[in-house]
């Protein structure tokens, strides 16, 4: 197990690499910022001496030289809109874009398995439908329009929480819970099927003949053999989350990194978007990680030599 | 044995889905006394199981309804219990094991806890528990017990794994154990030492025992009495002496001369004409190992300088128990896999120079059969594309418009019906579904077809036709084959030389003869005698002994 987490740690180094080699070059692509930050008018010298300020008259390989040189010291460059490091923007940012992912995934989490759990244990009753028709609207309805219609409803209409901004915990409320209700859908379906297959595994059965009462056979049996998938998935939303939450950040005025890294993009802010692609990447190798101990806790097979 | 420990009566069992109502079992009756062993006999699809699963209270409602019957247990009839009153005797007054103990125990939870659980469901404290699960597996005669109890089911031998359930399965003392196919996944030796390891538990315990099972021999070696049963109903019953002495009803005649190894031994002349010979065969395999630690890789010898010879037209059998290489010895010879050293060569040419034409003329020469029909014959494809692949591939041998009228043949030739080259696998039974993977390595008109484990998944009823079509095919296509096979009776009757493999190494090499009649080697011996066997003579030792 050691010797695989060190591998995969090794080659994740290696994919990260390539990432912020290929980020390079890729924003670069999209022409000089000069253009943005300078008027359309502005006369040829001092265009010059914007590029020679922020190096953009070197030749492409020195830029990128440089640009390694400074990540051998965790230095990104300077944000060109705001004029501080571009690793502390985003440094500033990632905190509020885990806690909207860990809460929203936890909380999805939990109404998953409470829900998957009791409508695996009556296949097709009552209860089973109901959950399995919410948790399809759930995964089927987009972002934005929960969104917008949780503002209009909660913050317009009945004013239970604020339309917008962080600091108080009332205005984290709304954009979890619209965070949320995507991977609940998703993570009821995946937890409800998963629970079918294990409840109707043969160490069930064996459970059944020791003489194990239902509460036994579900939480204890069934459950944990029933975890896996729904730990993977849930990886992949929570995933998603920390890669872009951009829209409901954007909706909610949450100054998260998704908001950051369009923000940066749209004024050709080539510092902070590599920072940011970098730190997002260094994120979801940590969620990754953290789910591969999650398994082997979980399940011992997976534990290895 | 007057008293009577569980009676079940009239018992119908039916499985109602949108297909229709499936009759399990109908009116089944049988009892069991303390400290006698009751065998349910019955071929796959008879209903053997289900009684016992409605007396444990297993069967899933829907789709499963028990339509009649009782089974009265301590004054008390099991059908009718709430499930708070099932949960009180199920594993402590009865308890049952099942077969294939890798999938009946929790993956994700030490054995240790797995025993301890029954008995703290059952109102054990758990530092009393913690105890006896130790002294259980002690009991059991789990080697290093007490370092083993943490450990997974996956980091234990198959064996290892049935005794962890029996463990679990008579914590409480029960007073009958009811025992599902519990051996039937097990090398001949370890279900003999199961087997042996159960007789002794019900002697210390005096508890009652069901054992369902489909094999004769297993009958004859443990039980008092038996019920056959036949598409769920029971059509004969007795003690056991008496049933396979004298059978009084068709079935059981029919079943009990299918059982194989009561032939007399072949003495076929062996033909001068070497097809394959194998010299000094070795294939290592890597084990997986620390790749920061200094030092040779560790590595396992699968087969250990294995050497024979293939003569034209017969059958040599393969013997041997799970990890004894007869797989890898298949693979080898089938040019799945690259030997680490030694060589095959077939008519005189190293199989592992060939190239080419010449490799595809050896591919179509030696023609496989596998074990499972139903994972080896692609479930989306008709029958006539399965059996006509092989032309598609081996351009040249019979050209297109002879495809039809090439598979109907071949179907007519394994017994089944030149219609039946429309249909799809699932809609064959399991013997069927084997006829047609012969037909299809028939295609080709091979020489030697490599037949792996092909009848054991099969009824012993069906393994009998199956063999018979397959001695058949031999004396009409003059055909050798390589059967490899871990049950030694068939192997006796169908195999004209045998040869024993252990841990990689030939062991004893002879004709069907010598190696029965007159077996050398210890390890060969050891084989023999574990294997049951439904002989009325030896049934007499066993009542004896």
């Amino acid at each position: 197990m050691t010797y695989y987490l060190t591998k995969r740690t090794l080659w994740s180094a290696v994919s990260l690499f390539g990432l912020v080699v290929f980020v390079f070059f890729m924003a670069r692509l999209t022409g000089s910022p000069v253009d943005l930050y300078l008027p359309i008018d502005a006369p040829e010298s001092l265009r010059e001496d914007f590029e020679r300020i922020h190096g953009f008259d070197l030749p492409l390989w020195q830029q990128f030289v440089d640009f390694l040189g400074g990540l051998l010291t965790f230095d990104f460059g300077q944000s060109l809109r705001q004029g501080v490091p571009a690793l502390e923007l985003v440094l500033r940012a990632m905190p509020t874009t885990l806690l909207l992912a860990l809460y929203s995934i936890g909380l999805a989490l939990i109404v998953a398995i409470v829900t998957g759990a009791l409508a695996a244990w009556r296949p097709n009753s009552i209860f089973d439908r109901i959950a399995t028709l919410l948790s399809l609207l759930g995964a089927s309805l987009p972002n934005f329009w929960v969104a917008i219609v949780g503002v209009l409803i909660f913050a317009v209409t009945l004013r239970w929480v604020p339309t917008s901004g962080t600091g108080s915990v009332a205005q984290w409320i709304l954009p979890v819970f619209v965070l949320a209700i995507r991977p609940a859908g998703l993570l009821v379906q995946v937890a409800r099927s998963s629970m079918i297959s294990a409840l109707s595994s043969a160490y069930v059965k064996t459970a059944q003949a020791k003489g194990a009462a239902p509460a036994r056979i579900i939480f204890i049996h069934a459950l944990r053999n029933a975890m896996l998938p729904v730990i993977t998935v849930a990886g992949d939303q929570a995933a998603g989350i920390i890669n872009g939450a951009v829209i409901v950040e954007t909706i909610f005025g949450f100054p998260g990194v998704g908001k950051l890294l369009i923000d940066s993009i749209m004024f050709r802010d080539f510092a902070v978007v590599q920072a940011g692609v970098m730190v997002t990447a260094v994120a979801i190798f940590i969620l990754n990680f953290t789910i591969d101990i999650v398994y082997a806790v979980l399940d011992p097979r997976t534990r290895g030599h | 044995m007057s008293e009577t420990l569980l009676e079940v009566r009239d018992l119908s069992v039916e499985f109602r889905s949108s297909r229709g109502i499936t009759r399990a079992v109908q009116n089944v009756s049988w009892s069991v006394a303390p400290g006698e062993t009751l065998a349910i006999l019955g071929e796959s699809g008879s209903g053997k199981s289900v009684s016992a699963n409605a007396v444990m209270g297993l069967i899933d409602s829907p789709p499963g309804h028990i339509t009649s019957g009782t089974a009265m247990y301590g004054g008390r009839d099991l059908l009718q219990l709430s499930g708070a009153q099932r949960r009180g005797i199920n594993g402590k007054s009865i308890s049952m094991i099942f077969q294939d103990p890798l999938a009946h125990l929790n993956p994700v939870y030490p054995v240790g806890w797995q025993i301890e659980e029954t008995l703290r469901i059952h109102g054990v404290s758990s530092g009393e528990a913690r105890k006896r699960a130790l002294e259980l597996l002690e009991q059991v005669k789990l080697p290093n017990a007490r370092q083993r109890l943490g450990d997974y089911p996956h980091q234990f031998s198959g064996g290892q794994r049935q005794r962890i359930m029996i463990a679990m399965a008579v914590a409480l003392r029960p007073d009958l154990l009811i025992a599902d196919e519990p051996t039937t996944a097990l090398d001949v030796t370890v279900q003999a030492r199961i087997l042996d390891l159960l007789k002794e538990l019900q002697r210390e315990s005096g508890m009652g025992m069901v054992l369902i099972t489909h094999d004769l021999g297993v009958v004859a070696q443990v039980a008092d009495r038996v019920v056959v049963m036949k598409d769920g109903q029971v059509v004969e019953g007795g003690a056991v002496g008496d049933v396979f002495r004298r059978p009084a009803h068709p079935y059981t005649r029919k079943l009990l001369s299918a059982v194989p190894g009561q032939e007399p031994f072949r003495h076929v002349e062996q033909k001068p004409e070497v097809l394959v010979e194998a010299k000094g065969l070795v294939k290592e395999y890597l084990l997986a190992s620390n790749p920061f630690k200094v030092g040779a890789t560790p590595t396992t010898r699968a087969l250990d300088d294995v050497s024979f010879k293939l003569h034209a037209g017969e059958t040599l059998g393969i013997v041997g128990e799970s990890g004894s290489g007869k797989t890898t010895l298949a693979r080898t010879l089938l040019r799945l896999t690259q030997p680490t050293a030694g060589e095959i060569a077939y008519k005189g040419t190293n199989v592992f120079s060939l190239r080419g034409r010449a490799l595809r003329e050896f591919r179509r020469k030696l023609q496989v059969v596998f074990q499972d029909p139903t994972a080896s014959l692609n479930p989306r494809m008709s029958i006539h594309e399965i059996v006509s692949e092989p032309w598609a591939i081996h351009a040249g041998v019979l050209p297109r418009a002879e495809w039809r009228a090439g598979v109907e043949d071949l179907l007519v030739q394994v017994g089944l019906k030149p219609e039946h080259a429309d249909r799809y696998p699932h809609q064959f039974s399991g013997g069927q579904r084997q006829r047609i993977a012969i037909a299809r390595a028939l295609a080709l008109q091979p020489e030697i077809i490599l037949c792996d484990e092909a009848v054991s998944a099969l009824d012993v009823s069906v393994q009998a036709q199956v063999i018979a079509l397959l001695k058949e095919l031999q004396k009409k296509h003059g055909l050798a084959y390589i059967f490899i096979a871990h049950d030694l009776p068939l192997v006796r009757d169908f195999a004209d030389r045998v040869l024993v493999m252990c841990k990689g190494k030939l062991v004893e090499e002879g004709t069907t003869e010598e190696i029965f009649a007159r077996p050398k080697d210890p390890y060969t011996v050891e084989l023999i005698n574990a294997s049951p066997h439904p002989d009325p003579e030896r049934l007499d030792r066993h009542e004896i002994a």
